[in-house]
């Protein structure tokens, strides 16, 4: 079945989508109490329930999640939907798969919605895993025919076999997840919504659910949906990307662009940092010699792949003779964990009065998935211990992502540092 | 053809628009939920229970003792002539199935806020799964009511007799799980902000028990005429006089009474289903 790509056919048009949340307190409290608050608000009295030190100013004030979002997904395609924390994503989703409804606008759809914000939703605990099968494709909106029709792919998918007669309380969280998967993967359903569930599970069936989930959208012509913040899943399923920030859509169109869209919404877009005028952490730095600029030689944003060198250039003038001066970076993470401290580098000789220009390459091949800082400290060796010459005062941003497919995302509590290969000696039968 | 293509969007998300938002057809798509819904209400009930499914018969048959100690062998209160154990085992089985249908469908919106926020069905099956599920409690306790009926028709010939009205019971019944569902979905309309009702229904339904003549006839109340209009303002009064008229062949039934309970039912499930489309949109903001 040969599909013409002019013959697109349109199964989500959304037209002026907006989503509007009260900021503060929303009532939710006890019926005297709202009517206590109305009562005193009638006679112009201070609400007795407000929170003492709560700026009333801002009281009834309204945060758009969503701001007027235009957009029309095409049969058969796997839209990618990125941006930071905050930009309306998930709102976005909520929105669509009609869990709560929009303010303003109108979303079209052609054929049902499965969305899995979230796996296992309406698991009892205490059924087995084939009546949840059951529960399960029935709230997703399946009839009993259809989830019959289909049990046995989706136990075999499930890898939960010989336990699907077992209450899923006893499952392990794996297990879950897998089942859960499962019965979404093979509903009948025209759009797929899903929201970051493959990060859980172990790696062999997140690579068989994106597998999956890419012959749905490939092959089935059924159309997909996905929020993630983890680039490479994006990369591997997506065939279509846009980009959200603020409640706004910035980009729609091809993935690679949208990531790299979606890195300069990020802290990450600052290339060029003007030292003239920044304090140093060490009183006595920035007499002897003066570090005027740094920039990212090169980039747009500093993020940079995994197997690409950062270029730096720092601009540095010299207030008196130096027969070599040193330079090093203190990586941090993000979260201001120290990564560790590169190999200090011998920027040459330097006459007094003279200004600069030096650039360096630094190789980030050993740095996990992330964001990171660096903070540049310029010093003299000496016989004791070295002598700080300049060390400004700020963070150096810069993102790394990764570019191998087989590493698993970085998660918390593996540091930051992935190192080569080992070293395979010798292998040999017994 | 183009053109065709616009006009197949088989779903279309808007703002909440309008007094009334149900799209009964889908509601009858998602019937295999509702039965799913009904099942596992009954499972789970009884799951890590002793006397499991036993409780559906021992919670009536206890309270129809219990009334019987108190109100006939203490308060000495008449039923009609009729064996006052079957009189409230009657009366009780009826109340029973508005209370559930109240209690149960209270807390939809509460209760159920974890799935609800994860994905979309019609939120409206879970109320009627569980009206469902008190039909089905009912049935039960029905066909154990019938064995006692048998055993009193069979030991005193005479003192109980179906009537024509029996005909007129699955309209009662009918009437009964739409008033119960009607109130219990707008307490659980309201619950959605004000929790403070999830505890009043308990109480209130109890409350309510009273003011309907379950453990009294309303015969006894034409020496007040005060008391009796304000019981027959209760149109539950109707539906419980006219059921034990069907069963047990006593009752006051008047027909503008029935007129009455009718229209209350209706009015009480339109407000109901119109406030429940109303908050099933955005309760997820509030909730």
């Amino acid at each position: 079945m040969a599909r013409q790509s002019e013959e697109r056919v349109p199964v989500i048009q959304v037209t002026g989508l907006k989503k509007k949340y009260k900021l503060g307190q929303i009532g939710g409290g006890t019926l005297t109490a709202d009517l206590q608050s109305w009562w005193a608000r009638v006679r112009g009295k201070e609400d007795p329930n407000l929170v003492i030190g709560t700026d009333t100013r801002l009281f009834g004030t309204t945060f758009m999640a969503l701001n007027g979002i235009d957009l029309t997904v095409y049969q058969g395609e796997a839209l990618g939907i990125i941006g930071r924390n905050g930009a309306g994503k998930s709102t976005f989703l909520k929105v669509l798969s009609r869990i709560t409804a929009p303010t303003e606008g109108e979303i079209r759809l052609k054929g049902r919605v499965a969305s899995m914000l979230e796996v296992g939703t309406g698991f009892n605990n205490e059924m087995t895993g084939r009546e949840n099968i059951y529960m399960n494709g029935a709230i997703l909106g399946m009839t009993k025919a259809e989830v019959d029709a289909k049990i046995d792919q989706i136990i075999e998918f499930s890898e939960c076999g010989e336990f699907i007669d077992t209450p899923v309380k006893r499952y392990s969280s794996g297990m879950f997840v897998k089942l859960a998967f499962a019965v979404a993967a093979h509903l009948d359903s025209e759009i797929m919504v899903m929201d970051e569930v493959l990060a859980v599970g172990d790696m062999k069936f997140q690579q068989k659910c994106l597998g999956k989930m890419s012959d749905v959208a490939g092959q089935e012509g059924r159309t997909v949906l996905y929020v993630s913040h983890n680039m490479s899943t994006i990369r591997q399923l997506c065939t279509r990307c846009i980009v959200l920030d603020k409640g706004k859509l910035i980009y729609d169109g091809d993935v690679e662009t949208a990531i790299a869209i979606y890195m300069d919404t990020t802290d990450v877009n600052v290339t060029h940092y003007d030292l003239r005028n920044v304090g140093r952490q060490v009183p006595s730095a920035g007499h002897r010699l003066f570090v005027e600029e740094l920039r990212f030689v090169g980039k747009e944003s500093s993020v940079f792949a995994d197997n690409e060198p950062i270029v730096i250039q720092i601009t540095w003038k010299a207030n008196e003779r130096f027969d070599g001066v040193n330079m090093k970076m203190n990586l941090h993470y993000r979260d201001g964990s120290a990564v560790g401290i590169t190999h200090p580098v011998n920027l040459g000789a330097a006459e007094p009065g003279k200004t600069y220009r030096t650039q360096f390459s630094f190789d980030p091949g050993l740095l996990g998935e992330g964001q990171y800082f660096f903070y540049l400290d310029v010093f003299e060796k000496s016989l004791t211990s070295p002598i700080c010459l300049d060390k400004p005062n700020v963070e150096f941003h810069f993102e790394v992502t990764g570019t191998d497919l087989t590493m698993p995302e970085w998660p918390t509590g593996w540091g930051r540092i992935h190192f080569p290969p080992v070293k395979l000696l010798e292998s040999e039968a017994e | 053809m183009a053109n065709n293509q616009n006009e197949s969007w088989t779903t279309i998300i808007r703002p909440r628009t309008g007094w009334f938002d149900i799209d009964l057809h889908e509601l009858w798509q998602y019937r295999d939920l509702i039965w799913m819904f009904v099942k596992r209400n009954f499972t789970v009930l009884y799951k890590q229970t002793i006397l499991g499914p036993a409780w559906v018969l021992l919670n009536p048959l206890i309270t129809t003792i219990i009334f019987n100690v108190i109100f006939t062998g203490i308060a000495n209160i008449p039923t009609d002539g009729v064996p006052s154990f079957l009189f409230y085992m009657a009366g009780n089985t009826v109340w029973t199935l508005f209370a559930n249908c109240i209690n149960n469908t209270a807390n939809t919106f509460v209760a159920n806020a974890g799935v609800m926020g994860k994905v979309y069905f019609p939120r409206l099956t879970v109320p009627i799964s569980q009206v469902l599920t008190a039909l089905l409690n009912f049935a039960i306790q029905l066909v154990m009511f019938l064995c006692f009926w048998v055993f009193f028709a069979v030991t005193d010939p005479g003192s109980v007799h179906f009537t024509i009205w029996l005909l007129y019971l699955p309209v009662l019944l009918l009437e009964v799980l739409m008033l119960g569902l009607g109130v219990g979905i707008i307490v659980s309309s309201l619950t959605t902000k004000y929790r403070d009702l999830a505890i009043a229904v308990g109480f209130g339904v109890q409350l309510w028990m009273y003011a309907t003549p379950v453990v009294y006839p309303m015969s006894q109340l034409a020496e007040s005429p005060r008391m009796a209009v304000l019981v027959s303002l209760n149109p539950m009064t109707h539906l419980v006089e006219a059921a034990r008229m069907a069963l047990l062949g006593s009752g006051t039934i008047s027909v503008w009474g029935l007129v009455y309970s009718a229209v209350c039912t209706l009015v009480l499930l339109a407000v109901g289903v119109i406030l429940f489309s109303r908050i099933e949109k955005t309760f997820m903001d509030t909730v």
